[in-house]
């Protein structure tokens, strides 16, 4: 039974990893409406600029400002020249430009930075907390805790952000409706450049974690193919989604791997969460938290 | 002044429905064919035949494929390469537990398995749209390349994972060259191509844009859609499947689940886009475009290192050849969203009246 509870526990924490990633496509589709395919290389962008960073021996605070201020430009630049041109297109064309823009991203830091891999420290262990595992024999990882800690504070400030302020007001009535957001006086560009920041702060908090669990590397990217079945599990606009779609896949992808992954050769955490997400589409099309689509001819 | 169609009188139904009623376009396209067929494997470069002409025609087949299903039925994918790798794998076992296959057949086969797993992932389409279908055909994608490594019966239980394609042989004759394994390409390619053209011309290829414009309207007149979205899912199967065979049998020959990683649905995607979603000839120019450009990029490349007279590293020339590859993307949505195929029809438009636009 400890054993059981350990696997679970360690899945939700791993699961708040995935949420962590899927926050800023979340955000981006929330205000928008395009489902940005670069969030994972922006989480590896983010992470490698503040890598290096920290590596030419400069201050982490200073490093964590200078980098998110790198992901504001980013955020601005890729308004300016991506997004803008491209109002008013079929989601699908956003769609092939953020793939783009991975591209250039991933190629982007790889030039900047090199293409080794490297160690990230923050100074919180990643070991099992003492008095847990001798109390209850459970191991949980004290970073775990930490990153599930960021995750909690992360979303509780965005959903401030969205239900209580008039920016947040202006964000839900841009994705509702790109033109009549327009028509009655939201500045478009603005919004855009602001949810392309947070959704940029967002990657940058993601790609630390993860950095310090799996070190800075390409394979970061692939983090956002981690975070697509928490995405569709949870709904696309729903950032409590992410959060608990997160938990779900990451709790049952971790039991399934440990109890089923052995009956069938191993390996399934590739695309067990991709079944798993499935399987709920088919009872709720649109997510567990997604806004219901009403189709009219 | 050469491309007019005045005086081009169309006086039966036949001739007012034929694939290019234009007589320039048929002698056109007589031509391209007649070039494709007889001079290109009798002049053309050995290298140039097997590393970028056959790839070349491969990509388009499967963009082909995806084409059918994104471009026209409107079900976006990203599990392309899944369904190519199918085809591969199922020929290379069809030639391999089938005796006296037929190398044709053996495609065939691929094909067929291949659409039977796009019915099956298609399923989904029935209930969820879009962004979720998408992440949908993801699962497709990850699981089919899963299976193709763990499952050992596919790879015949060989301890490599990589797999020699067979010999082919069509009517005794070895298919061994690059000339003739780009006539064998070229001939599938030609044909299936041409049913593509037709199929979308018919109630079929109608009930699919129907789908795709509006599948509430659609069906609000009467389009079966569970039969056309699941038919549409395994005709795009069914060209993936052909293609994804030909890759393993005529250019790679080997067979094995590297060569049909997420990237390539991407790529074949990429190729649709800047092709024209929902356009044949999209397709083509698409597929040309991207098997080009890198070879172009390398061109340049080589040609500025040697101006420079000194070696540039690799690192630096891959990373600027991936931000000009996603550059060009997002340059080409932004200037002509309709892809390749829009200007080319935008070019027949403007030739209609040279020299004397009004």
């Amino acid at each position: 039974m400890t054993f059981f509870i350990e696997v679970v526990a360690g899945g939700l924490l791993a699961g708040v990893m995935y949420a962590l990633v899927a926050l800023g496509f979340v955000l981006i589709y929330k205000a928008s409406g395009v489902f940005n395919f670069a969030q994972g290389s922006m989480v590896f962008f983010a992470a490698l600029t503040f890598v290096s960073l920290l590596e030419r021996g400069w201050n982490l605070w200073l490093a964590l400002a200078v980098t998110l201020a790198a992901m504001v430009v980013l955020g601005m630049l890729t308004e300016r020249i991506v997004l803008r041109p491209l109002i008013n297109q079929p989601p699908i064309t956003l769609f092939m430009a953020t793939i783009g823009l991975t591209f250039v991203l991933e190629g982007l830091s790889q030039l900047l930075w090199g293409s080794q891999p490297h160690g990230l420290e923050l100074g919180i262990p990643d070991v099992p907390i003492e008095w847990l595992s001798e109390k209850a024999n459970i191991n949980i990882s004290q970073f775990d805790l930490f990153a599930a800690l960021v995750a909690g504070v992360l979303v509780a400030v965005l959903a401030l952000l969205f239900q209580k302020t008039r920016i947040g007001r202006a964000l839900r009535a841009v994705a509702d409706d790109h033109q009549a957001a327009l028509a009655v006086g939201i500045p478009l560009q603005h919004i855009w450049t602001i949810v392309w920041a947070v959704a940029g702060f967002v990657a940058l908090v993601a790609g630390v974690m993860w950095g310090v669990r799996n070190g800075v590397q390409y394979a970061l990217t692939f983090t956002a193919l981690k975070a697509l079945p928490v995405l569709i599990l949870g709904g696309f606009e729903s950032i409590a989604g992410a959060i608990i779609g997160g938990l779900i896949i990451g709790a049952s992808e971790k039991v399934a791997e440990v109890y089923l992954g052995p009956y069938v050769g191993g390996g399934i955490e590739s695309w067990f969460a991709y079944v798993v997400a499935l399987l709920f589409l088919l009872v709720r099309p649109e997510g567990l938290f997604g806004e219901k689509h009403i189709d009219r001819v | 002044m050469l491309y007019r169609e005045a005086g081009q009188f169309r006086s039966t139904y036949a001739e007012d429905q034929q694939i290019f009623p234009i007589r320039q376009d048929r002698i056109a396209m007589a031509l391209l064919l007649l070039v494709a067929f007889v001079a290109v494997p009798l002049f053309g470069d050995q290298y140039w035949l097997s590393a970028i002409i056959t790839p070349f025609l491969i990509f388009a087949l499967a963009t082909l494929g995806l084409n059918i299903l994104t471009g026209y039925a409107g079900q976006l994918s990203l599990g392309t390469a899944a369904f190519m790798g199918i085809g591969a794998f199922m020929a290379y076992n069809a030639m391999l537990r089938i005796p006296h296959m037929p190398i044709v057949g053996a495609f065939i086969v691929g094909g067929l398995c291949a659409a039977a797993v796009g019915v099956v992932f298609g399923l989904p389409s029935l209930r969820i749209k879009g962004f979720y279908l998408a992440v949908a055909t993801l699962a497709c994608q990850f699981f089919v390349l899963w299976a193709l490594n763990r499952v050992g019966w596919f790879s015949n239980y060989s301890s490599s994972g990589v797999i020699t394609a067979q010999r082919m042989d069509v009517f005794g004759y070895p298919v061994d060259t690059p000339a003739t394994k780009y006539l064998l390409t070229l001939a599938v390619v030609a044909l299936m191509a041409l049913a593509a053209k037709n199929l979308m011309r018919s109630e079929t290829g109608r009930a699919f844009m129907a789908i795709r414009d509006m599948d509430v309207a659609a069906s609000v007149i009467g389009i079966p859609m569970m039969k056309t979205k699941l038919l549409a899912f395994a005709i795009s199967s069914f060209y993936c499947g052909v293609a994804g065979a030909l890759y393993a049998f005529s250019y790679l020959g080997t067979v094995e689940p590297e060569a049909f990683v997420l990237d390539l649905s991407f790529r074949v995607l990429f190729m649709m886009i800047i092709g024209g979603a929902g356009s044949i000839l999209g397709s083509f120019l698409g597929a040309g475009f991207i098997t080009l450009f890198p070879i172009f990029l390398n061109l340049a490349s080589k040609r500025l290192e040697n101006a420079l007279g000194m070696e540039i590293p690799h690192a630096l020339i891959s990373n600027t050849e991936a931000i000009i590859f996603g550059a060009l993307i997002i340059f080409f949505l932004i200037v002509e969203p309709y892809g390749l195929a829009r200007l080319w029809q935008i070019t027949k438009e403007k030739l209609r009246l040279w020299p004397f636009p009004h």
